[in-house]
């Protein structure tokens, strides 16, 4: 998605070096390179954003045309109590992830940076990331099986009650929450291992002389200058889990009851069990939007885009 | 670009540490932690070499509990529905040679198609000069940023109006032109390549296109494999899109063909063996490709994330 590296000033320097003497430009021969890339582009991005726009606007059934019906949809929208569910429930899903997913991963950095740098180790951790979501989605539906999986097998032999992970209301999302840090917490590590190899280390060689304590080391120094890289995980993090869908769809289908009806699986709902794509846009348009949202306020206050390593 | 170098200096004291308990449980950990990764992975295919029926009974024995190779059978339809009813199966017709195969031709198609397109553009964007390049390049970006749920209902009432609902043409179509990604990822490399030998090959009256192909494909060779294996294992795990337009069984891919065949499952007892043989059939080709470039894998993290 993003580079991690910050070297970006090599490449900016080849763009603003002036491109040879020949003085005319090379539009022409530009068009034919960028031809291909350009009615991707045009055809199944930029249009459909608009079109998906306006049709959040319409009553569209699929059959006939789109009705244009102002903001009718969103006012509804407002009103529907099963929307304000996708949100709950999608935004429980989220904390989760990022609260488990980032804790884990940025502990188990720390512990590769500190004992463990073989490739070996990374590719078996990064594994889980390589699978479809439908085959985590799966495995763990075999594995967290109320009858015969194997964890209620152990989590009954340890005298505790057996959990219906998929089959319970209160279970649902942070099952699927589970699914998800699960498939991504190795990749998430990588990154942040990265992040942690970035750091000179002449910086740690001054904390030590100075007489700091891990914890002081910790906080004052890796903290800060990690925070690129954290930020983006989070970012990364927090838009992917807000478009889960493919656990979702493959295992419990929204239910118990609501309990697992996440935003885009109730777009899809909308839009393709009940035929109503004007609904399901408007649905799309807002989801949209929260994103957008999530990532300035994460870069803005953040600082993402700043280093303290200056 | 790497940044594995940069500890490099510390490296001599490493060598003989003496033994230390916070050592042992850091290491512990990380065992764990692969523990918990990699094991499933064990467990696939310990239950598809099982029998549905004393699967029950045997929870916690780490070999197949009756081996049997009914469920691979099962999944690639070489059992009859008797038969497969007997084992716990749900006795509908799946085949999953023909899901392999739409999978293959699918990502295949997409990658081939992306990465060839969308390192045309970089090359427009990192080494030609034009008016609106920078401009057309953060639009470009910018689609990055919208989810694929926003795009995917225009795009499917687009291949639909199209006629192209369950072929392969409209599986690949949205995918085959250019992904942003794959733009940006390689542009990155465009810029940061020696101009030298370009220049030689300008002043001898090379055209653009002899440049892209002799000099700048080759000369990238490297990072257009990593790329074309991040977007082929990305595009091998696609569900949404193929299940809006590929219901049909003649393109269904694996990760669609994998929740037919999970809803068809009897509800009541899973034909868990027959699942969990599905769920490794999908799974091989990715493992196979990671076992031959995993380290290629691996270390394309450290530059960037993949998707």
């Amino acid at each position: 998605m993003t580079t991690l590296t910050r070297n970006a000033s090599p490449a900016e320097h080849a763009v603003r070096r002036p491109l040879k003497r020949r003085g005319q430009s090379d539009l022409k021969i530009a068009l034919f390179f960028i031809a291909p890339a350009m009615i991707g582009f045009l055809v199944f991005y930029l249009v459909p954003t608009l079109r998906g726009i306006y049709l959040s606007f319409t009553e569209y059934s699929i059959l006939g045309d789109p009705a244009w019906i102002g903001t009718a949809n969103y006012e509804a929208i407002a009103k529907d109590p099963l929307f304000w569910n996708a949100l709950a429930v999608t935004s429980q899903y989220v904390l989760i992830n990022i609260v488990l997913q980032t804790a884990l991963a940025l502990g188990l950095a720390l512990l590769m940076h500190r004992v463990a740098k073989s490739t070996w180790i990374r590719g078996a951790l990064l594994l889980p990331y390589l699978m479809a979501n439908v085959i985590a989605a799966l495995l763990w539906f075999w594995l967290l099986d109320y009858q015969i999986g194997i964890v209620n097998y152990f989590i009954e032999s340890i005298g505790l009650p057996k959990v219906a992970f998929f089959g319970s209301e209160e279970w649902a999302i942070p099952t699927q929450a589970l699914i998800n840090t699960w498939r991504h917490m190795g990749y998430t590590a990588l990154l942040l291992f990265a992040g942690l190899q970035s750091i000179p280390h002449h910086v740690y060689e001054v904390a030590n002389l100075d007489g700091a304590s891990p914890w002081q080391t910790f906080r004052k120094i890796t903290v800060p200058l990690l925070r690129p890289v954290l930020v983006l995980v989070l970012i990364v993090t927090v838009i992917g889990s807000f478009q889960v869908f493919d656990t979702v769809a493959v295992t419990t289908l929204g239910g118990p009851v609501n309990a697992s009806r996440v935003l885009q699986f109730y777009i899809y709902q909308k839009a393709f069990t009940e035929s109503d794509f004007g609904y399901g846009s408007a649905l799309a348009v807002i989801l949209f939007v929260i994103l957008a949202l999530v990532a300035f306020i994460q870069m803005k206050f953040l600082k993402g885009n700043e280093s303290d390593l200056d | 670009m790497t940044t594995a170098k940069v500890s490099a200096p510390a490296r001599p004291a490493a060598r003989r540490r003496p033994f230390s308990w916070r050592r042992a449980a850091a290491w512990a950990l990380v065992a764990l932690a692969v523990a918990v990764s990699v094991l499933p992975f064990y467990w696939i295919l310990r239950t598809a070499l099982s029998t549905n029926g004393s699967l029950a009974g045997n929870a916690t024995n780490l070999l197949p509990a009756d081996f049997n190779l009914g469920a691979f059978k099962r999944v690639f339809g070489l059992q009859s529905p008797e038969e497969a009813v007997a084992e716990g199966g749900s006795g509908a017709q799946i085949d999953f040679w023909s899901y392999l195969r739409n999978s293959v031709l699918f990502a295949s198609i997409t990658t081939t198609g992306a990465v060839f397109f969308s390192a045309m553009a970089a090359y427009a964007f990192a080494r030609l000069r034009w008016r609106g390049r920078n401009l057309v390049f953060s639009l470009f970006l910018a689609t990055m940023m919208v989810p694929p749920i926003f795009t995917a209902l225009p795009n499917f009432l687009l291949i639909k109006n199209l006629g192209l609902l369950n072929t392969l043409a409209g599986l690949v179509l949205p995918y085959i032109f250019m992904t942003p990604f794959a733009i940006f990822f390689l542009r990155q490399f465009f810029l940061n390549m020696s101009r030298e030998v370009e220049e030689a090959a300008m002043l001898d009256g090379a055209k653009h296109l002899r440049i892209f192909f002799q000099i700048i494909l080759p000369n990238a060779a490297a990072p257009i494999a990593t790329l074309a294996l991040l977007t082929f294992i990305g595009q091998w795990n696609e569900y949404f899109w193929p299940l809006l337009v590929g219901q049909d069984e003649s393109v269904r891919v694996l990760t669609v063909g994998l929740g037919v065949f999970k809803s068809q499952s009897p509800q009541g007892a899973p034909d868990w063996s027959g699942l969990m043989a599905a769920t490794l059939v999908s799974a091989l080709p990715v493992l196979i490709l990671f076992a031959a470039f995993g380290k290629k894998i691996v270390n394309s993290i450290g530059f960037s994330g993949i998707k």
